[in-house]
């Protein structure tokens, strides 16, 4: 895998999560994916801490789906978001699955209001015969920790 | 219409009648200001568990109404409530919200405390005219009424008032049932918490808990990409979410059988709507089996029956707590300004369980109290819509008339919503409020 093949297909993924294009982005997951954002910063484990957002492929199915329902009341309007992402680094290659660090900064606007994310974001990318396929993404927000109001963009 | 609120008792009382309340209530910022003197000022605050002070030297900090406290373990074991702030020039003592000390030392200029709140040093001690260290003058202000139910630590900023166990009333029963589940007869706060902020007030959270024809319209979406889902292999992590959302879709004879009790001082809860064996221990899931073997070493097969028997979704205390016996799961409900609330969501663990129970409760709290929850986020939309909309006086009511007139009384002070889709609780929450606001 060149390092060019990995930018490029995390920044394929912000731009379908910037365009809506939800069923595509959730395209780029595998059968077995997990989508995390952890409540803590040092949270090795999505079972036994609660987290801000812990979704298998069957969650993050619903999710998309729900998304994308006239009476989503929290995404009626959807919010608007940009995605920067940087850093870019592969931190493990075994030849089959990569891990992947990057850091993410996100523009988020809804019903007059913008707001900025901050995040460290890992992604663990498999080899498929479709390409690299991501199999977990994990998503750490500088305020993982702080009270939140409700989350309805995707990072 | 009141468009410049006065807030002498009669006008207070002109806010809120039987099936309806003045949008004031929820909006005016005067009334907030009363409200932390007068309610939150008054009314034993939930403010967290013993577990979370375990050991002699541990401490965690909360809000009570405008105050942020310290709740300390002593030396001699005692529980302390501590008012947050240096008794020299008034700066926060203490910012770290949970941790462990032998001594609480400000920032500002070293003046240190004992758990107990006792001020035992401070540089320069010869500099003042009379001897300040061990003057109860110059401690940490201590919270004058602390007392535990059930390992659950309350306290009141008033020295004079009911007695907790009278203020819980029928509600201890809920305490009791969270900890009846233990197979060992304990809990403790386990697993992180959660924490979510809305732009509304803070009686709007209340009166939703238990409010049970809104999971058909605000959590919609939820419900239909559920039911659009194929079914996974039973034990998924993913159940327990999609069995919370598809119970949300219950149909209304369900909604309209569920108990719902009012009980003094503004208390309620709901019967339990559930019917999934997966969720509910009382069901025959064999996921349980090895569970409910244990429960019966301590309590012996009726006793199982008759804890197990006991089902109930939130139950509220009011006005600080809204919490799910059943199902592990506590808020502490926090007014920050009359338009923005704060809640913490706490889990439980049933000492003596299976391992597996408590990642189920893990799941839970997710889909229930996560801030990016499928089901919470549609909840605080409507709060923030609700708020947004009342700021507004084209009309100044609210109405709580569904179930009105229809009351049952159902003995020690209860009265039963004549269904379970009655807004009695609502209701109730107000009448309390008025009570509170308007007593000499």
């Amino acid at each position: 895998v060149r390092p060019a093949e990995v930018e490029e297909l995390l920044y394929r993924e912000a731009e379908l999560l910037d365009r809506g294009r939800l069923a595509d982005w959730l395209a780029l997951f595998t059968d077995d994916a997990t989508y995390w954002i952890p409540l803590e910063a040092a949270q090795t484990d999505p079972f036994t801490t609660a987290s801000i957002l812990f979704d298998d492929r069957r969650l993050l199915e619903i999710r998309v789906r729900q998304f994308t329902h006239p009476r989503a009341h929290a995404r009626v309007p959807p919010p608007r978001t940009v995605h920067q992402i940087g850093n870019v680094r592969v931190l493990e290659d075994d030849g089959r699955e990569l891990r992947v660090g990057s850091t993410l900064v996100m523009v988020e606007y809804r019903q007059e209001r913008q707001r900025v994310w901050g995040a460290l974001v890992e992604h663990r990318l498999r080899r498929t015969p479709d390409g690299l396929r991501i199999v977990a993404k994990r998503v750490d927000l500088a305020n993982a920790d702080s009270e939140l109001d409700g989350i309805v963009a995707l990072f | 219409m009141i468009r410049a609120m006065t807030l002498d008792v009669r006008s207070i009382k002109g806010l809120v009648e039987s099936d309806r309340v003045h949008r004031a209530v929820y909006t005016d910022p005067a009334l907030f200001e009363l409200e932390l003197d007068r309610l939150f000022g008054r009314a034993w605050l939930l403010l967290g568990h013993t577990s979370q002070v375990a050991r002699p030297g541990d401490f965690f900090t909360a809000r009570m109404g405008r105050e942020s406290v310290v709740v300390t373990r002593h030396t001699d074991d005692t529980i302390h409530v501590l008012v947050n702030r240096c008794a020299h020039r008034g700066s926060r003592v203490c910012d770290t919200v949970r941790g462990h000390a032998r001594q609480l030392t400000c920032p500002y200029h070293g003046w240190t405390y004992a758990t107990d709140g006792a001020l035992c040093a401070v540089p320069l001690p010869d500099g003042y005219d009379r001897p300040v260290v061990g003057d109860p003058e110059h401690a940490l202000t201590r919270v004058p009424r602390v007392d535990t139910y059930r390992g659950f630590i309350f306290a009141s900023l008033v020295p004079e008032g009911p007695l907790l166990d009278s203020f819980l009333g029928p509600l201890r029963a809920s305490f009791d049932d969270l900890v009846e589940r233990a197979p060992d007869g304990e809990v403790e706060v386990a697993g992180g918490v959660l924490k979510h902020v809305y732009r509304g007030n803070w009686k709007l959270v209340l009166e939703n808990h238990n409010d049970a024809v809104h999971p058909a319209f605000v959590h919609v979406s939820s419900i239909i990409a559920a039911r659009e889902q194929a079914p996974a292999a039973d034990g998924a992590y993913s159940d327990i979410a999609v069995r919370q959302m598809l119970q949300n879709g219950a149909p209304w004879e369900v909604w309209e059988r569920t108990g719902l009790w009012a009980a003094p001082h503004g208390h309620s809860w709901m019967g339990d709507y559930h019917d999934d064996t997966r969720l509910v221990a009382a069901l025959d899931h064999p996921v349980f089996a090895e569970y409910r073997r244990l429960l019966e070493r301590r309590l012996g097969r009726e006793g199982v029956a008759r804890v197990l028997g006991e089902l109930r979704w939130n139950s509220i205390v009011y006005p600080s707590c809204s919490f799910m016996s059943q199902f592990r799961q506590l808020r502490i409900i926090q007014p920050v300004a009359v338009d923005r609330t704060v809640v913490h969501a706490y889990s439980f663990r049933l000492k003596g369980a299976p391992e597996q129970m408590f990642r189920d409760t893990i799941a839970f709290a997710n889909v229930v109290n996560g801030a990016a929850s499928p089901v919470l986020t549609d909840d605080l939309e409507v709060y923030e819509r609700a708020q947004q909309a009342l700021g507004a006086g084209a009309d100044d009511w609210l109405y709580l008339g569904r179930g009105h007139g229809g009351d049952v009384a159902d003995g020690g002070g209860l009265r039963r919503g004549r269904t379970g889709t009655s807004e009695i609780h609502i209701r109730n929450q107000l009448a309390a409020w008025l009570e509170y606001m308007t007593a000499e």
